[in-house]
């Protein structure tokens, strides 16, 4: 009866003695005569709307009000699909280990039911991007299932320290990470600093279009990662993603300069105040190196682990008064970012609980919600006085990687001084000395026609 | 008469402001594209052993798909790159028309899925469809034709070319909204196959929701005559087409039942038919067949393979200019890409000499009753194109087989691809089931298109149409588009109707291309007609001035025609020229002259004044210059 479960009264009474994939017969009012294999309830919709597979693979929906008889006919069995073949991969081609986080590279459709299944295994992934047998010996495992958007700083935590004994114990070329899109900035943000020293690139990688369907970005998204973490000369933590509208180039973009800029597009991930670190093409699986200082491949791992999660991020808007702040500092936390205006402002009255927040030893930092180009508190009254009550500028970080930052400097010391002196200092190259043009997008659609 | 039996699958495009799943218009484009991009498509490999053979085929080729569009006309939604929109209720509420019209019975809760469709045509990878209606019926003559379903689904994007490593794709197309209509298999002769499809198309019509022009419907043919197999032919555009299709697949299927008896007859059997292939490169050195030297010095060989018993049967023809040796060809072309293939019944010609022929027949031991296939072409090709011959060898002692061909333009069809296997679907989690709510039955229900009796009382008492031609214009391919000049353009009905039934016919004869008249043309038109700024005189001189250049909007074709109406004092004016011009005729002629004036000022004011105006005129100027002429003598 549990599998009955998301109808209504009136379909579970129609149902009687059925359950879901018993194949059944309804005959409604009007004289039609349905034939066809009982689904789940989808969440949405009418909950006495009986949702049949008919034979010619099409669902439908039957009022439960409108059906005159029901009869059982007998029941099929769901199948999960054949299982990946068994491949034997050349024992001499580098390793990637690969960690699930509840993102999925291969699914499987169950035509019958129409049921998406996500797998996690090599022999799975090998089954969906075949190319991968030509470039990389895989091992996988799932860290974490949770959707990218209810991960919390201590997931951040538990990635970094897996990354650095999975460094430590099997030494592969790399790491490839398979994250949900939404937070995955983040998480690479948190990784770039938790992570000081390790041998080799930790690459996260994720698609915009599941990998139930035949367009999805996930396979070559993946085969790119794969590559970056083999061919990088660097060992940071990357973001691997599709760099135009094609499945033929692909940016990898460092961690802590990176942002989801787009809802639906494959190429939604862009660096911020930089450019992309390197560029991977297809088919040809070239790399080439973009940016020119790295942090080069090693042989030590330094994890320094752990973030302090009493840190906000909010975003000054016109009619924000200064009890959001207030409040905060009240409830104890430990930092705030402000996501300011332009070179990083808020309404002057605000700038008395900025004050109170620093007093009370609340780190505060000021980013622009611009996020292209870098906070300067010094050309405005109003920035003069904010830096005055204590507020630290976050240069020309993203709020978020600056939200990151601050998560992590506060878990090293509560200290305001050494707060403020490792939050300004460049760790992980989240802070670019120098603003080149390049590094602003140009509005060249508005021409091209 | 054969027996045969025929299921219809019409696809209609509907006339929706918007697209399916998108707020893009729903427009075909002529201009160039302005970007392009470039994808694959792939299926988990655990998953290839159960895709249809068709789709594994093309999959397995590793294509790239190259996707043009329009940035002002294609959306993200097409390209892929953003979730569907909502189902455009508009397209629904045509789909709910069309299905009470055909008598279905509807869903009460609409769910779209995703159909498997791996080549290219769709940026997903599937085709987004919905079932709406199942179990109606059609009447044509007096027989019940059981439709099984109605479904609602977008269409795929145009395929622009194709080459060995890509296919380009136009976005334009992909995502208008498409009706499939599906009858069930009991069209008993060739004739009824074209009723029907008539019958349906005239309702498709009667809602208006409809668009019209090539390419805007297509229809699908289910065929097979006792003892033979389904075969279903594909993309039939003209529906004319439809009879002589039928006619000529039953004659395929009868004559290949014949050549399977005539194999059995010679005691033929499977395990006679082997994949034998043997080099004769050798024959050929030296060869007169052009085919034959440019593939040997190109690096390929000459294979050849024994067909035993076949000799007489390859040759024998199955449909007009068709052969049993056309279709191996065909196959070979589709699953090796070859192009020097050869059968013995059609040896020696096209330079291969009758010893060389000779000596292919010695190297394979054939005897008189055996037949081979010869292939020019690198080794691994031509072996490919080999076996798809011998398996089209085997296929033909079973009779027919099942598959899917395409329509040439004769009524012949061609090997298309393996038939498709089950579709493959699943639910598109991306859209909201939609429920058929007995509200909005009942608001379609009273929307319904008048019934061809109503509008046939109408055109005759009210639009005051004579009752043939009103009898016509009900089961016109032009109904909506005479109701709308009608009722919103206010134009006259029997100018129009005349102009959709008769002036277009004429010009077709006339060798006009009709065709390119788009309905924005004859819309226009009719717009000016009634606005009085066209005379019905210009109608056949303007269309014929469109159809040759349909690029012109109709104020351009006016314009370069020099036909734009003419005042009636300017029309006097020149009819009083034009008897000035001929004064001495009608001094000499008197009355008798009034037919060469008339003819003269017609010539003249040709399309620029009303026929009637212009007799009018003419009679009383010429009247008055005789009066003249009489007083002045």
């Amino acid at each position: 009866m549990g599998e009955l479960e998301g109808y209504g009264d009136l379909a579970l009474e129609v149902l009687e003695g059925v359950s879901v994939f018993d194949e059944i017969e309804v005959e409604r009012e009007d004289g039609a005569v349905l034939r066809g294999v009982l689904l789940p309830r989808p969440r949405y919709g009418d909950p006495d709307v009986l949702v049949l597979k008919l034979p010619n693979g099409y669902n439908i929906g039957v009022s439960a009000r409108r059906i005159k008889q029901l009869r059982r006919i007998g029941r099929v069995e769901p199948t999960r699909g054949a299982a990946a073949p068994q491949l034997s991969i050349k024992r001499s081609l580098p390793r990637i280990h690969l960690i699930g986080t509840g993102g999925t590279i291969a699914s499987r459709v169950d035509y019958l039911t129409g049921a998406v299944y996500p797998y996690f295994t090599a022999e799975e992934i090998y089954s969906m991007v075949p190319e991968l047998e030509e470039v990389a010996l895989l091992s996988c495992e799932t860290l974490l299932n949770v959707f990218s958007e209810d991960l919390t700083p201590s997931h951040w935590s538990k990635i970094a320290e897996r990354v650095a004994q999975v460094f430590e114990r099997e030494q592969p070329a790399g790491v490839v990470i398979a994250h949900g899109t939404d937070t995955m900035g983040y998480t690479a943000a948190a990784l770039a600093f938790a992570l000081r020293r390790i041998p080799g690139p930790v690459v996260l990688v994720g698609a915009q279009r599941s990998s139930d369907r035949p367009s999805s970005d996930a396979a070559t998204n993946m085969l790119a990662a794969a590559i970056a973490a083999i061919k990088a000369p660097f060992a940071e933590s990357v973001v691997v993603m599709h760099a135009g509208l094609d499945d033929t180039s692909f940016y990898v973009h460092r961690g802590v300069k990176v942002r989801k800029m787009h809802t639906s597009r494959r190429d939604a991930f862009r660096s911020v105040n930089a450019i992309p670190l390197a560029k991977v093409s297809l088919p040809d699986r070239s790399f080439h190196m973009l940016a020119r200082r790295y942090l080069p491949r090693s042989n030590e791992v330094t994890l320094e682990n752990g973030f302090d999660e009493k840190v906000a991020l909010l975003k000054f808007y016109p009619g924000m008064g200064p009890e959001v702040l207030e409040f905060l500092v009240d409830r104890g936390y430990h930092g705030v970012v402000i996501e300011g205006t332009g070179l990083g402002h808020v309404a002057t009255r605000l700038i008395p609980s900025v004050r109170r927040a620093v007093d009370e030893g609340v780190a505060v930092v000021i980013a622009s919600q611009c996020l292209w180009g870098r906070v300067n508190m010094n050309v405005y009254r109003t920035g003069v006085e904010l830096l005055k009550a204590g507020a630290m500028p976050a240069e020309d970080m993203l709020p978020e990687t600056a939200y990151v930052k601050l998560s992590w400097v506060l878990a090293r010391t509560r200290e305001l001084k050494e707060v403020k002196r490792i939050f300004s200092t460049n760790l992980a190259f989240e802070i670019e000395e120098r603003s080149e043009n390049r590094f602003y997008p140009p509005q060249s659609y508005i021409e091209r026609e | 008469m054969l027996k045969v039996k025929v299921g219809l699958e019409i696809h209609q495009m509907l006339d929706t402001k918007e697209k399916l799943f998108c707020a893009c218009p729903t427009v075909l484009r002529r201009e160039e594209p302005s970007v392009r991009f470039r994808r694959w498509l792939r299926l988990a490999r655990s998953e290839l052993g159960e895709l249809d053979p068709a789709a594994l085929f093309e999959y397995q080729k590793g294509k790239s798909y190259l996707y043009e569009h329009y940035e002002d006309s294609v959306c993200l939604v097409e390209m892929d790159e953003e979730p569907p929109h909502q189902l455009n209720p508009e397209a629904l509420e045509i789909a709910l028309t069309v299905c009470l019209m055909l008598n279905c019975k509807i869903v009460d809760e609409v769910q779209v899925m995703r159909k498997i469709v791996i080549d290219g045509s769709n940026t997903t990878g599937f085709q987004r469809t919905a079932l709406i209606g199942i179990d109606g019926y059609v009447e044509a003559r007096g027989r019940r034709i059981p439709i099984n379903t109605v479904c609602l689904e977008e269409d795929a994007a145009r395929k622009i070319s194709e080459s060995a490593k890509e296919v380009v794709y136009r976005l334009d197309r992909l995502g208008i909204p498409l009706i499939e209509i599906s009858t069930g298999p009991v069209i008993e002769s060739p004739e009824e196959a074209g009723l029907v499809a008539l019958r349906i198309g005239q309702l498709l019509r009667m809602t208006g929701g409809v668009k019209r022009g090539l390419g805007t419907i297509r229809q699908d043919l289910n065929i097979s005559v006792e003892g033979g197999a389904r075969v279903e032919v594909k993309g039939v555009q003209e529906l004319d087409l439809i009879p002589k299709i039928v006619e000529l697949e039953a004659k395929r299927q009868t004559s290949l039942l014949e050549i399977r008896d005539e194999l059995r007859k010679r005691g033929v059997t499977e395990d006679m038919i082997e994949l034998n292939v043997a080099d004769v490169t050798e024959v050929f050195e030296g060869t007169n067949s052009r085919v034959a030297k440019r593939a040997l010095e190109g690096g390929g060989v000459a294979l050849a393979a024994k067909l035993p018993a076949f000799a007489g049967l390859l040759g024998r023809e199955i449909q007009p200019g068709r052969r049993l040796g056309t279709e191996m060809a065909e196959r070979a072309r589709y699953y090796a890409e070859v192009g020097g293939i050869f059968h013995s019944d059609e040896l020696p010609a096209y330079g291969i000499a009758p010893d060389e022929v000779e000596k292919v027949r010695k190297l394979l031991n054939c005897d008189v009753m055996d037949a081979f296939v010869l292939v020019f072409e690198r080794e691994e090709r031509a072996i490919a194109a080999l076996k798809a011959v011998v398996e089209r060898a085997r296929e033909a002692l079973k009779g027919v087989p099942e598959e899917t061909r395409a329509a040439n333009p004769d009524g012949t069809t061609k090997f298309m691809r393996p038939m498709p296997g089950k579709a493959r679907m699943y639910p598109e989690t991306d859209i909201r089931p939609i429920s058929i709510t007995p509200e909005l039955l009942e608001r379609v229900r009273k929307a319904l298109p008048e019934p061809p009796e109503v509008k046939y009382e109408k055109f005759v008492k009210v639009y005051g149409l004579n009752p043939s031609l009103a009898k016509r214009m009900v089961s016109s391919y032009w109904l909506d588009l005479f109701e709308k000049a009608v009722e919103e353009l206010r134009a006259p009905p029997t100018v129009v109707a005349t102009t959709l039934e008769g002036t277009l016919v004429e010009l077709r004869r006339d060798g006009v291309p009709v065709p390119n008249l788009t309905d924005e043309h004859l819309l226009g038109l009719f717009k000016l007609l009634s606005k009085g700024l066209l005379v019905k005189e210009a109608i056949p001189i303007v269309l014929r001035h469109l159809a040759e250049n349909p690029s012109l909007s109709v104020e351009d074709a006016l314009r370069e025609l020099g036909v734009t109406p003419m005042s009636e004092e300017e029309a006097r004016e020149r009819i009083r020229s034009v008897l000035g011009s001929m004064s001495n005729v009608v001094r000499e002629r008197g009355v008798k002259a009034f037919g060469q004036v008339m003819g003269a000022a017609m010539k003249e004011l040709r399309g620029r004044v009303d026929g009637e105006v212009v007799s009018k005129l003419v009679k009383e100027e010429f009247e008055k210059l005789l009066k003249e002429q009489a007083s002045s003598s």
